[in-house]
């Protein structure tokens, strides 16, 4: 065997890599996203049935008030540099609610600020939130029309 | 013919340039860090007093620069080469740094490799008497390199466990053929790394990827010199990590050309607390290897506690785009022997 390189074939350096790779936490990682997402769909609970049964206001209003309120939460908090840290706890618990989408536009606004308005603020507003727009109304508009021609 | 040469890729100096000045400026939370009181600037926050997060970068820059040619005891203006290199694109902080300096410049882009790179040139350079001093640099900074190839910093998301905390810092050190000032250490060999491949598309598994390249380029090196792992005080890689370290710890016993383990370590695992600042596997970027050289290791050559010491920086030469088409990761590792003056 030549000393002079290295002899490691790659799928044993795959199973090596696999073996001295640390693996997530996934058990508090679990726990800690449920109990900050649950409590998330509870604040948000609370501002719809505020709307309902205080403010007189329809369910469907109400649950606008509701997403409304916790967008503007998350916007605000990302500004202030807090939300980051909340969702280096939580992970899913912060990304999954409307919290993980206001976030995903809020950040690059803040961060590609520099750049300009256009090319930077205008053009990177949607990089992280884009995909899943593009494919959320792309979906949303199939599952319409199946239902338009066959379930209706 | 190219007498110099040793083996397959290895290069002797005979005229042995001299290391004269080092120069490390960093962030903040490298300043808090274990390494902390050995730089020679830490940053309050990460703007640096600038209005970009890019010119915070050059700003270390320009400042380990001119502190490393200060220290050194020269001046801008005698020194013939900039060499260097950073990770951003079209590498702007090294040559916006070198149109501030007015010093030629030739531009390195080996990815977290550079410092190494640049060394190992500009003594190649001073070997063959085209100039007789060089300055060579490189850094990295934690906000430029993350809105580059990740996220916006204010992104709520989680990191993997393998992955690394990119250093806000910048190295520089000046190579001088015939010293007025005593040398801090001296470059007498130099081997440049092959690009090596295992297949790892994690990119946020660094050190794994890196970890072959760096096995491959001490191989060579070894077999090149005809010595062993244990003919050195101390083998440093650049930013393997603690994944990459324990890859690379374990190719190397595979190869039966096993690494002691208090001679091995890496700049990654030294110039953070990884449980108390919470960086995961460890640092990453031009400036981990680049700042723990300037600051605490070539010092330690200075003082003769170590005599010879096999520097190693590893570069992972992928791209954003490479990475989204499913590319896997090539690394590579060029190896500097420092000896002491």
């Amino acid at each position: 065997m030549d000393k002079q390189r290295i002899h490691t074939d790659p799928k044993h350096y795959s199973w090596l890599t696999e073996r001295f790779s640390p693996p997530s936490p996934v058990a508090p990682c679990l726990l800690r996203s449920f109990w900050v997402g649950g409590l998330i769909c509870v604040l948000a609970q609370l501002i719809t049935d505020t709307g309902t049964c205080w403010l007189k206001m329809t369910a469907r209003d109400a649950s606008s008030l509701s997403s409304i309120v916790l967008v503007f939460l998350t916007a605000l908090l990302t500004g202030l540099g807090v939300f980051d840290k909340l969702g280096k706890y939580a992970g899913a618990g912060t990304f999954v609610p409307i919290t993980g989408f206001a976030n995903a536009m809020v950040s690059p606004a803040l961060e590609f600020r520099r750049e300009g308005l256009v090319l930077g603020l205008g053009a990177k507003l949607f990089s992280i939130a884009g995909p899943v727009l593009v494919y959320g109304v792309g979906s949303s508009v199939v599952y319409g029309l199946i239902y338009a021609l066959f379930i209706r | 013919m190219a007498s110099k040469r040793i083996g397959l890729q290895t290069i002797e100096l005979p005229l042995r340039p001299a290391i004269t000045g080092c120069a490390a400026c960093v962030g903040r939370k490298e300043g808090e860090g274990p390494l902390g009181e050995y730089f020679d600037f830490v940053a309050k926050d990460e703007m640096v007093g600038q209005e970009t997060f890019e010119l915070a970068e050059k700003q270390l820059y320009l400042d380990a620069i001119r502190k490393a040619i200060s220290k050194g005891g020269s001046r801008p203006e005698e020194v013939q080469f900039l060499l260097g290199g950073d990770l951003l694109n079209q590498i702007i902080t090294a040559s916006f740094s070198a149109r501030d300096l007015g010093i030629p410049f030739i531009g390195l882009y080996g990815a977290c490799s550079t410092m190494a790179e640049s060394l190992a040139l500009g003594s190649m350079l001073l070997d063959g008497e085209h100039a007789s001093q060089i300055v060579c640099a490189a850094s990295s900074h934690f906000c430029t390199a993350e809105r580059q190839y990740r996220y916006p910093l204010e992104f709520g998301t989680q990191r993997s466990p393998t992955a690394q905390w990119t250093v806000t810092g910048a190295g520089a050190s000046l190579l001088n053929l015939s010293p007025a000032v005593p040398a801090l250490a001296h470059v007498t060999q130099v081997c440049l790394g092959r690009v090596v491949d295992l297949g790892i598309t994690d990119a946020n598994n660094m050190g794994a990827a890196m970890a072959p390249a760096a096995a491959d380029t001490l191989l060579a090196f070894f077999a090149d010199t005809h010595t062993q792992p244990e003919d050195y005080d101390l083998i440093v890689t650049g930013d393997l990590g603690q994944v990459g370290h324990d890859l690379l710890m374990q190719l190397m016993r595979e190869q039966r050309q096993p690494l002691p383990g208090d001679r091995y370590t890496d700049c990654g695992l030294l110039i953070y607390d990884r449980k108390a600042q919470d960086v995961h596997a460890g640092g990453s970027g031009c400036g981990c290897s680049a700042s723990v050289l300037n600051a605490w290791l070539l010092p330690m050559l200075q003082r003769r506690e170590i005599r010879r010491m096999l520097f190693m920086a590893t570069g992972a030469l992928m791209s954003l785009t490479s990475s989204q088409q499913g590319e896997s990761i090539p690394g590579i590792a060029h190896a500097v022997l420092l000896e002491s003056p």
